[in-house]
């Protein structure tokens, strides 16, 4: 197979809503356990399926049967929005399994909780992508083999805890501080599991879509299907791979309708297909399909938020690293516990987005910090998470103690019930004895001798009575 | 009388000590009381006083003669639902006062012709002053009275407008002062209004002793005019019985206050993270809000004691007393506290107190602890105390609130009548 000649294009949308808190005030601590704003979390979720999800997701299917196999797509829903669908827009979910069962779309796994588990402990994201994986299977009817960190984050590390887990391909950002003089219009691997191909966002044509397209002041505007079919054509002498990630929102959300965001995505897969040599493909047939060229070596993570393409939106500011640090102090605790809630909760309380609020940088990237956010301040919402936080830790020791409690009570329980049987059984014993003394008594006259030794034994079982309360 | 908050809306102790005190003076039989506030919101207590919001006062002519530094009132008319209309003789009076004018200032009025004030302590600070001391002229053009009352450097232009218009005799109350809230960094302007009015006032009332003593040797204002009339406390815990269901095992120590320089709430955190070094089951609050809000959370963030340590925002009503029955210590480490009511109101709550010496309140209470602001070792050393030594924390709530219910509004108002009478017999030989 000529894999030189191969060029692809990747499209790939992120679809998350994290769980937003309630005002959870310090009176509350100890009382009240119930942390989410559901009438905020259902009516964002309700709006954005019926801009967003329901209408990208039909027009995704038409074109899907319009191409015939010639349009892939790939997407990663988080464990979080897929609960957040079941719960408030089922036919949401509905629509993606219907996707899925085109065979024209891949779902990738991530972690089930948008969380930053990656960067702080290796077991917890491991627990995190596994139940993702199943989440994937059982509600979408997909199984994963390719991998996406949430909101791209990447080191050369995290990338091998991916490979080992039996990934072929990750994704992330093709940040221009890590690629250099490189081109992330290639496909790349990993430094450590060269197994494990790598796919690099190519951040000018995805932002192009994601934060330019109804931006009137740009000298693009208005972007069409055909101009930017012939910006990927322009790149196709010199590149194989184009990768284009955004979140799925930019359809109907961040870009209205009004825009003509729909036309350009309808239109876009035939203008590709006609006018350039690149090909749809999903993560896996590109990692299958495609050589990497070398190996791109990340050794401090990398993400795809803000300018700097690095952690600082949740690990940026003294508040940030705080509520992380505390967070994950949880983890060993929580792992002892075993309460669904309590688990449900340690889920939806490490989306990254509950970090991204206390976010102190309001410079190119506020506007994109300030979509759905909650909060007016991050110190607002840091004083919020922090007072949750001491609440669910609060309900781990009291749900530990009383384990510890119920475990040792039930030690307890076991040697009281063994203790009991051994008593019946010694009394059974002893009735049995009695009666043959008895009846040893009434043949005493005819054998006076024997009598001696059975009395003798039975004053040794009553020594074994005078025992029990004892026991 | 003329205040810059009144209860339900008040930012700190201003607002509680002005409405205690009024209301202690409206008790007495022939005593009225009427209290100017910038804007009146419509839901305050007037069961004891007539309150008036600047902001409801009809000012008909668009503009305002007055004259540029120093602030006094040349002329203004006015259109008054207070008064049907104005006699000939003050008409006469305004009118001759305009064709002295040097200088034409402009005050923005709204449709109805009135001044809008946000009441608040933002925006632009010195201009709603300024506006606020032009209704006071208006007012106290239109309504009879005997003695003006002015609480702190706010309302002092306005006593001194009223005064010039009306010719009474003006008493300051000095609830604070610009040395206290800046901590050194004082501001220039504020400065010089403070100093005017206490320079203008016939008597100037302080909170403490400890304000006396600044008054006397920051502004240079002979002692003689200076007496010092301490704050009390409204007994409201005796008929508001809250119930609180604590829902941690955790002992708390409180911060309650506005989180600004004055207050020491830097202080309480480095306090903090030295308690909670030896020991666990303890968490601190820190309830209000300020300009250092922000800063210390990230000092909280970065010690690490975030999960120890709460933030409240500011509590309204009902929520302080909560907190305070949530409580087992109160502290009150302020820089600079002309007096400090709040530590009062938490004894009654059976909360044991810690307070800096640099505080007002410090000179009349003996069941408390005593620290100097900067003595995070001593406070330290104090909660420790108290927390673990359940005597200590019993007797300090058992005699505080014995020491704390004798001091009563209706003393205050009593010595504040007899200043009044002082400064009417003086002002009626003139």
């Amino acid at each position: 197979m000529n894999s030189a000649n191969k060029k692809a294009i990747c499209l790939f949308f992120e679809v998350h809503q994290p769980f937003r808190l309630k005002r959870y005030r310090f009176f509350d601590l100890g009382n009240d356990h119930y942390y989410y704003d559901d009438y905020t979390n259902e009516s964002i979720l309700r709006k954005v399926a019926e801009r967003c999800y329901l209408p990208a997701n039909n027009l995704l299917l038409d074109i899907i049967n319009k191409h015939k196999g010639k349009f892939k797509v790939s997407f990663s829903l988080t464990g979080i929005v897929i609960d957040q669908f079941r719960l408030y827009a089922p036919e949401v979910l509905e629509s993606f399994h219907k996707l899925a069962d085109t065979g024209a779309v891949e779902f990738l796994a991530e972690t089930d909780a948008h969380s930053l588990a990656s960067l702080i402990n290796r077991s917890e994201f491991e627990r995190q992508v596994n139940n993702h994986r199943r989440m994937v299977r059982e509600y979408i009817g997909y199984e994963p083999e390719s991998f996406r960190n949430t909101e791209m984050i990447y080191s050369n590390e995290i990338g091998s805890w991916v490979a080992d887990m039996g990934f072929k391909s990750m994704l992330t950002e093709g940040a221009k501080h890590v690629l250099g003089w490189k081109s992330p219009n290639y496909l790349y691997c990993n430094t450590i599991n060269p197994r494990l191909k790598v796919l690099l966002r190519n951040y000018m044509l995805s932002d192009d879509i994601a934060f330019r397209f109804s931006n009137r002041s740009w000298n693009e505007w208005p972007l069409t299907a055909d101009k930017y079919a012939m910006w990927i054509n322009n790149l196709s002498p010199k590149s194989e791979l184009i990768n284009i990630f955004i979140d799925y929102e930019t359809f109907g959300e961040h870009n209205p309708k009004e825009s003509g965001i729909f036309d350009f995505l309808y239109h876009l897969p035939a203008a590709i297909l006609k006018n350039t040599p690149f090909k749809f493909m999903t993560p896996s047939q590109v990692a299958v399909n495609l050589q990497p060229v070398a190996a791109i070596n990340i050794p401090i993570p990398i993400s795809w938020a803000d300018e700097e393409r690095d952690l600082t939106a949740w690990q940026g500011n003294e508040l940030q690293t705080a509520a992380l640090e505390k967070l994950y102090e949880l983890t060993e605790k929580v792992n002892k516990c075993d309460d669904e809630q309590i688990k449900k909760d340690w889920t939806y309380l490490q989306a990254s987005d509950h970090l991204y609020y206390m976010c102190t940088k309001f410079f190119s990237d506020g506007i994109v910090h300030a979509y759905f956010n909650p909060y007016s301040t991050p110190y607002e919402a840091f004083m919020n998470y922090m007072n949750v936080l001491s609440d669910f830790e609060i309900r781990i020791n009291r749900i530990n103690k009383t384990s510890e409690k119920d475990i040792e009570m039930l030690k307890y329980d076991e040697l009281l019930r063994e203790k009991e049987e051994i008593i019946k059984k010694q009394a059974a014993e002893i009735e049995s004895l009695k009666k043959k003394l008895a009846r040893l008594q009434g043949t005493k006259n005819k054998r006076g001798s024997r009598k001696t030794k059975s009395s003798g034994s039975s004053a040794s079982k009553k020594q074994i009575n005078l025992n029990k309360p004892e026991i | 009388m003329f205040g810059w908050e009144f209860p339900p809306h008040i930012s700190g102790g201003l607002g509680t000590a002005s409405y205690g005190l009024t209301k202690a003076m409206t008790a007495m039989k022939d005593m009225e009381i009427i209290f100017v506030v910038p804007k009146a919101w419509g839901d305050e207590d007037q069961s004891a006083v007539k309150v008036i919001g600047a902001n409801n006062v009809p000012v008909t002519f668009r503009k305002v003669y007055y004259e540029g530094f120093k602030r006094a009132i040349n002329t203004v008319e006015i259109k008054s639902e207070i008064l049907p209309y104005v006699s000939t003789e003050e008409f006469f009076e305004l009118t001759k006062k305009k064709e002295n004018a040097e200088k034409r200032l402009y005050v923005q009025t709204n449709v109805e012709g009135k001044i809008d004030f946000s009441g608040s302590y933002k925006g632009n600070l010195l201009d709603e002053i300024y506006k606020y001391s032009v209704v006071a002229a208006v007012i106290a053009s239109e309504l009879d009275f005997d003695i003006i009352h002015a609480h702190d450097w706010l309302t002092y232009p306005a006593g001194i407008a009223a005064m010039e218009v009306s010719g009474k005799p003006l008493v300051i109350h000095v609830h604070a002062t610009e040395f206290d809230r800046s901590g050194g960094n004082v501001n220039p302007d504020v400065y010089a209004i403070e100093k005017r009015g206490m320079e203008a006032a016939t008597k100037i009332i302080t909170v403490s002793n400890y304000t006396r003593e600044t008054v006397i040797n920051k502004y240079f204002i002979n002692p003689e005019k200076i007496e010092t009339v301490y704050n009390a406390v409204e007994p409201v815990y005796e008929t508001e019985h809250v119930q609180v269901t604590k829902g941690f095992d955790e002992k708390v120590v409180t911060f309650l206050g506005r989180i600004t320089l004055q207050k020491g709430p830097d202080y309480f955190i480095e306090v903090a993270n030295k308690v909670l070094k030896v020991m666990k089951n303890v968490r601190f609050v820190m309830a209000g809000s300020g300009d250092m809000l922000e800063r210390m959370m990230r000092r909280v963030a970065s010690l690490k004691i975030a999960d120890r340590f709460h933030f409240t925002g500011f509590l309204y009503g009902k929520d302080v007393f909560t907190m305070l029955a949530m409580s087992d210590v109160y502290i009150m480490p302020s820089v600079s506290e002309p007096f400090g009511i709040s530590p009062l109101e938490a004894m009654l709550a059976n909360v044991p107190v810690i307070i800096s010496k640099q505080s007002g309140v410090a000179e009349i209470i003996t069941h408390a602890v005593k620290v100097d602001f900067w003595d995070i070792d001593a406070m330290a050393d104090a909660i420790y105390g108290i927390l673990s030594y359940s005597a200590l924390a019993r007797e300090f709530t058992k005699n505080g609130r014995e020491e704390v219910i004798r001091i009563k509004w209706e003393n205050s108002a009593r010595h504040v009548r007899e200043i009044y009478e002082e400064v009417l017999s003086k002002y009626k030989i003139i």
